[in-house]
């Protein structure tokens, strides 16, 4: 009998799933793991100033979170992907092909990269073509490509203690490490006039930028593919090594982390908002236009994010790390018109 | 028998008092296996103690919160500007303006209890409470709109950091160092303790309030991931028991022994060792995408848990119904009873302790179980409360091993505290479960 019982309710139940999909009354949002910290602290001062419920934020990281984002419209779909890139032609294309045709970009400010090693550690005051003799797979030595022959710091730059190499770099699925490798390594490469000597050996620039950005792999350039928490544990358990840190994580860790200058300039959200810190990058979120007016609160969401209260110079996101975007008013603007991307 | 006595004397045995080299051979072996099982299981408890200790090392202070008593006078031209008491007008006052409130409150207690700090500046009395406190004020004040006019004792957070010095984790020589948080702001939580104005105490919040956001730690709790679990462990017993245990009883006493069930039984005991993020894959696939149901919700969680945890049951289900003696089903048959009246009235019952056993078991297991729920969007950031069962199931939730691995991942050390105060309460919610079945395997369970 009871059985019987069980499994009557467990029919029931069933039925109901089956029948759910009732309407959905918060804003769902998935992507980047940069944008993560910046997202809740909206979501939790939205769902606190106003009738809304509070928005479900995930992570995952940016391919990740447009991946989904482009599964369709519909209400088991997400309304806002964040990222901390530009969305791709390719992931227009496909979002396109699923019915996501219009698609508001929003760019909220910018994120600073920085290098950091451990607090008790010596002062480095690096230049992107350090990194880059630091870390490419192959370097050019008197017009030869060669393996990487640098073990110690002061080899690439006198002006460095004798301290082994080592760097703690973000995983190929991070956005993070896109800008890492063009506007570090590349950028480096260029400088020591590796580039154009590659150009000459292998007659296309193309070729020669993919020698360029390619890291050693020789133990001296560590993938990290978790997350900033794994390489400050890295950094602790190997006080000679140098991690690649966001802005706002080395900003709420300044008492175990000392960080490094890049080209003389000292990053800080002014540096980068002016700027004279070379290694920055546009953070974004893509709105479904299409689910505004039918998901109670997504464009109440949106305006409330990039709203002076919230992203502006003095806002809780400033506070926490990210770089205002001078364009603000543009922004706010264009969230009010509901503007598209062409 | 001389011959069998000669035989022993030609094979060189002087006496029985001195052990000859192969005795002490084998007992040196058996020495010495017993000497590698007591290292193995030294080894074992040695891992053990290691990890509880670095977990309440790290955990137990998650337990405990830093809290000041503020005299807070609500005054009308600040909070309530229409002067109607109207919860709705007064909404429009956020945060913010509450904040304000607060901060003037603080700075007046300074005031009052004439504490002079050094290099104490009006940011770091700014930002000496806790974010999370505005917003529990207005909500106390919205709920409560006469209050305004009067003076009310509150008590709020103190910012991570400063409850992070109470706990050890932030010291005076770190604050230097730290942009979060300065020296003078840690003199000043000490003065207020010396009047007796600060204190640490039993944090019940961690236990009740929702997740917040990096900016607050001090403010996380696990209420919502302790629902959305609870309502998952009430989807998955709710499915997996009746299912489990109908198809271990058809197989075990109803169906033909054939190839097809061979084929089956095969396949149940695959399925028990398929990794659980494929059951996460599928989830996704067939629950989400297929049948529309929404993500982040408890309902999903539960579905794809109920389908990992189905084999354990069936398993354990059909151990038990084959351990009931077949003597006691062929009396039943023997008086004249169906073959379902012999296993519903006899088989079943005396079954019940181990299929239960097992049961709870597969929850336990379930409840611990991360990988599947990365996949249907179940590590995310929820504030809002799920609703009441059964339209609950399908409100976006949490749960305890997915926030742990949330909170691991965030920018502020406080959080690590909290990551290890969650897996605390998550391994006190395993030991009740298996301590239940052990009871109950011990109390009820009848052996032939």
């Amino acid at each position: 009998m009871k059985t019987v019982k069980y499994t009557v309710s467990a029919l029931a139940l069933a039925a109901v799933s089956a029948t759910a999909a009732a309407a959905r009354d918060q804003v769902q949002v998935a992507g980047s793991s940069t944008v993560l910290p910046y997202a809740t602290i909206v979501a939790e001062a939205f769902g606190e100033n106003t009738d809304f419920p509070t928005p479900v934020v995930e992570s995952g990281g940016s391919s990740a979170g447009l991946k989904k984002f482009c599964e369709g419209v519909g209400e088991n779909t997400i309304d806002i992907a964040n990222a901390s890139r530009k969305i791709k032609d390719k992931e227009v294309a496909a979002c396109a092909e699923a019915g996501v045709s219009d698609i508001i970009e929003v760019r909220i400010g910018y994120d600073g990269i920085v290098f950091a090693s451990d607090i008790n550690g010596p002062e480095f005051a690096f230049t992107p073509a350090d990194w880059y003799k630091a870390l490419a797979a192959e370097v050019v030595v008197d017009g030869e490509l060669v393996a990487n022959p640098y073990t110690k710091w002061n080899e690439v730059n006198p002006a460095f203690p004798d301290q082994d190499i080592l760097a703690f770099v973000p995983g190929t699925k991070h956005g993070t490490r896109e800008v890492f490798e063009e506007k570090v390594i590349l950028a480096g490469c260029e400088e020591t006039g590796a580039l154009e000597a590659l150009v000459g050996m292998k007659g296309d620039e193309k070729a020669a930028e993919g020698t360029c950005m390619a890291l050693r792999t020789d133990g001296r350039a560590v993938d990290i593919d978790g997350d900033y928490t794994e390489t400050l544990a890295r950094v602790d358990s190997n006080k000679a090594g140098f991690g690649v840190f966001g802005l706002a994580f080395y900003e709420n860790n300044t008492d175990k982390l000392r960080v490094a200058t890049m080209s003389g300039v000292v990053p800080s959200t002014e540096s980068i908002a002016s700027g004279e810190y070379p290694v920055s990058r546009p953070l974004y979120f893509y709105i479904k236009k299409a689910h505004i007016g039918v998901i109670p609160g997504l464009k109440e969401y949106a305006e409330f994010f990039v709203s002076d209260d919230m992203a502006g110079p003095d806002g809780p996101l400033a506070a926490y790390g990210l770089v205002s975007d001078p364009e603000l008013a543009a922004t706010q603007a264009m969230v009010a018109a509901e503007e598209t991307m062409k | 028998m001389t011959d069998a006595s000669a035989q022993f004397e030609g094979r060189g045995r002087p006496s029985l008092r001195v052990q000859d080299a192969r005795t002490r051979r084998r007992n040196a072996a058996e020495k010495r296996f017993r000497a590698y099982g007591l290292v193995a299981i030294g080894v074992g408890i040695l891992a053990l103690f290691v990890l509880l200790a670095s977990i309440f090392g790290n955990g137990s202070s998650a337990f405990f919160q830093t809290k000041i008593q503020l005299q807070v006078p609500l005054e009308e031209k600040a909070l309530d500007k229409s002067g109607t008491r109207d919860p709705e007008a007064m909404k429009k006052v956020t945060t913010v303006g509450y904040g304000r409130v607060l901060k003037a409150a603080l700075a007046d207690l300074i005031a009052r209890e004439g504490i002079e700090i050094d290099g104490l500046s009006k940011r770091d009395i700014d930002s000496f409470l806790s974010k999370e406190a505005p917003a529990q004020l207005r909500n106390h004040v919205l709920a409560n709109p006469d209050l305004i006019g009067t003076t009310i004792a509150f008590e709020v957070m103190t910012n991570g950091r400063i409850d992070g010095y109470f706990k050890g984790r932030v010291s005076l020589d770190s604050a230097e160092l730290d942009s979060n948080v300065s020296p003078a702001q840690l003199h000043l939580a000490d003065a207020l303790k010396d009047r007796g104005l600060l204190g640490t105490g039993f944090n019940l919040d961690f236990l009740t309030a929702p997740d917040a956001s990096d900016q607050r730690p001090e403010a996380a709790g696990l209420g919502v991931a302790i629902i959305g679990s609870a309502y998952m462990m009430i989807v998955v017993l709710c499915l997996a028991l009746p299912i489990g245990v109908a198809a271990s009883i058809y197989l075990e006493e109803f169906a033909r022994k054939n190839w097809l069930t061979d084929l089956i039984e095969v396949n149940i005991a695959n399925l028990a060792a398929v990794p659980s993020i494929v059951f996460g894959i599928l989830g996704l696939a067939i629950f989400i995408n297929f049948a529309g149901l929404p993500q982040s919700a408890p309902i999903v969680g539960g579905l794809v848990l109920t389908l990992m945890t189905l084999p354990t049951i069936i398993i354990s289900t059909r151990a038990a119904l084959r351990a009931v003696p077949p003597s006691i089903k062929d009396a039943a048959l023997g008086i004249g009873a169906s073959k379902t009246q012999a296993v519903f009235h006899h088989v079943l019952p005396l079954a019940a302790p181990g299929i239960l056993t097992g049961t709870i078991i597969g929850l336990a297991q379930a409840l611990g179980e991360t990988a599947p729920l990365l996949l249907i969007g179940m590590v995310a950031f929820v504030r809002e409360y799920p609703g009441a069962p059964v339209e609950g199931f399908f409100d976006p939730a949490s749960a305890l091993p997915v926030q742990v691995y949330n909170w691991t991942q965030r920018a502020d050390p406080a959080f690590v505290e909290r990551a290890s105060g969650a897996i605390i309460v998550l391994l006190a919610f395993l030991v009740v479960m298996n301590t239940i079945a052990i009871v109950l395997r011990r109390r009820y369970e009848r052996r032939w």
